[in-house]
């Protein structure tokens, strides 16, 4: 279990007041398909997410990044069970949608890229130690039911 | 591999953010002191005269790198020696600096740094950080 000192709760929970969730979404999702071109196979359904312009016009992407963030903030609220909150989601991605886990942390660098575009200078390099340090536990508890 | 366009556009880039070098390199080197401690080899302090001088020789580098990105390997010759010989820095530690780097530029540059922006920067950093690394074996 990872382990959180009271300042870095503080400061996840003031980073996330800030993060409007209708705009990081989409943001970083289109940036996981748009840097990492890949990734773009495991959303068939999506329709054509195949150029820069189709993938920033797309707006099942825009709202599957919405479903995503959404889920980064359950772990927010169970910082202590990050693990358990994700197992069904992990098993989900595993069994089901057979995302290769390396996409996970492709992803989590991607939703910092877009905060701090949004937080700039509020995502010092202190803030930033600490949320990648949570994004990790998101990106493990993701990882945690493949085997 | 990198388009026309997206040449350009790393150029543009890191001719704009020359005249901050300093700032900009210092603040990658601090990102990555701060999230990677395993980097942290020596405690630098913010705003020192060290880490300064550091950051913009880092950024001088991967700006004069971007000029002519078919010859990065020359361009960055004497550098990869260094690296991968003399100071033996574990290539692991490129990404961490290419992500803070990245970092940085998203913070610095606010939605300019655009998606696009983003997947051209990433690649150039990967290409500058295959080039320091390739030396090793
Ligand atoms: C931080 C990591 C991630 C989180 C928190 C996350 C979260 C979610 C959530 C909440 C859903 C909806 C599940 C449902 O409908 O019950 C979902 C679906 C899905 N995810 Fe992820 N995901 C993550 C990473 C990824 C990555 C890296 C990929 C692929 C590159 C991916 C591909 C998919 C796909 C293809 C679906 C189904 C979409 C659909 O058809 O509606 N996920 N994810
Ligand atoms: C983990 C990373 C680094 C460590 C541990 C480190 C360590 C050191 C140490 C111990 C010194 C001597 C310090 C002194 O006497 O004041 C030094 C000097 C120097 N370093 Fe670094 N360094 C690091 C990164 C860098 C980087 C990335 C650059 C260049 C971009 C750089 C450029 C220099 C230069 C030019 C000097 C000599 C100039 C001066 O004394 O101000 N260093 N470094
Ligand atoms: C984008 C990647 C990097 C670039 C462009 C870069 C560039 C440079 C430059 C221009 C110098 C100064 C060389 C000189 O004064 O002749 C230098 C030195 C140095 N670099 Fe790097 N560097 C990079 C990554 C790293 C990383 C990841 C580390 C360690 C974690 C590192 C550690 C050092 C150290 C310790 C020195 C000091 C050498 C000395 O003066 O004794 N560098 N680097």
């Amino acid at each position: 279990m990872v382990r959180w000192t009271d300042k870095e709760r503080s400061t996840i929970r003031a980073l996330w007041e800030q993060i409007n969730i209708d705009e990081i979404g989409p943001e970083a999702l289109r940036r996981v398909l748009i840097v990492y071109p890949w990734t773009e196979r495991y959303f068939g359904t999506f329709g054509d997410i195949f150029t820069v312009t189709a993938i920033l016009q797309n707006s099942k992407v825009a709202a599957h990044g919405k479903v995503v963030l959404k889920a980064v903030g359950q772990a927010v609220e169970n910082m202590d069970n990050i693990k358990d909150t994700y197992a069904t989601l992990s098993r989900l991605h595993y069994e089901k949608l057979h995302v290769d886990p390396d996409n996970f942390r492709l992803l989590a660098d991607c939703i910092t890229i877009a905060v701090a575009c949004k937080l700039r200078s509020a995502l010092d390099p202190q803030a930033q130690a600490v949320w990648q340090k949570f994004l990790s536990a998101v990106v493990d508890a993701m990882s945690s039911q493949y085997y | 591999m990198l388009s026309k366009t997206e040449k350009e556009l790393i150029v543009e880039i890191w001719e704009r953010l020359t005249p901050v070098a300093e700032y900009i390199g210092s603040d990658a080197l601090l990102r990555m002191f701060a999230s990677y401690p395993g980097t942290r080899t020596l405690d630098i302090n913010p705003g020192s005269a060290h880490l300064l001088s550091h950051g913009k020789k880092i950024v001088l580098a991967i700006a004069e790198g971007a000029k002519d990105i078919s010859q990065l390997t020359v361009t960055l010759a004497p550098l990869q020696t260094l690296h991968a010989y003399k100071l033996r820095i574990d290539p692991t530690n490129f990404k961490l600096l290419s992500h803070c780097m990245l970092v940085t530029l998203a913070c610095y540059l606010g939605d300019e740094f655009t998606p696009v922006a983003h997947a051209a920067m990433d690649k150039y950093l990967s290409a500058v950080a295959a080039v320091l690394a390739e030396k090793y074996r």
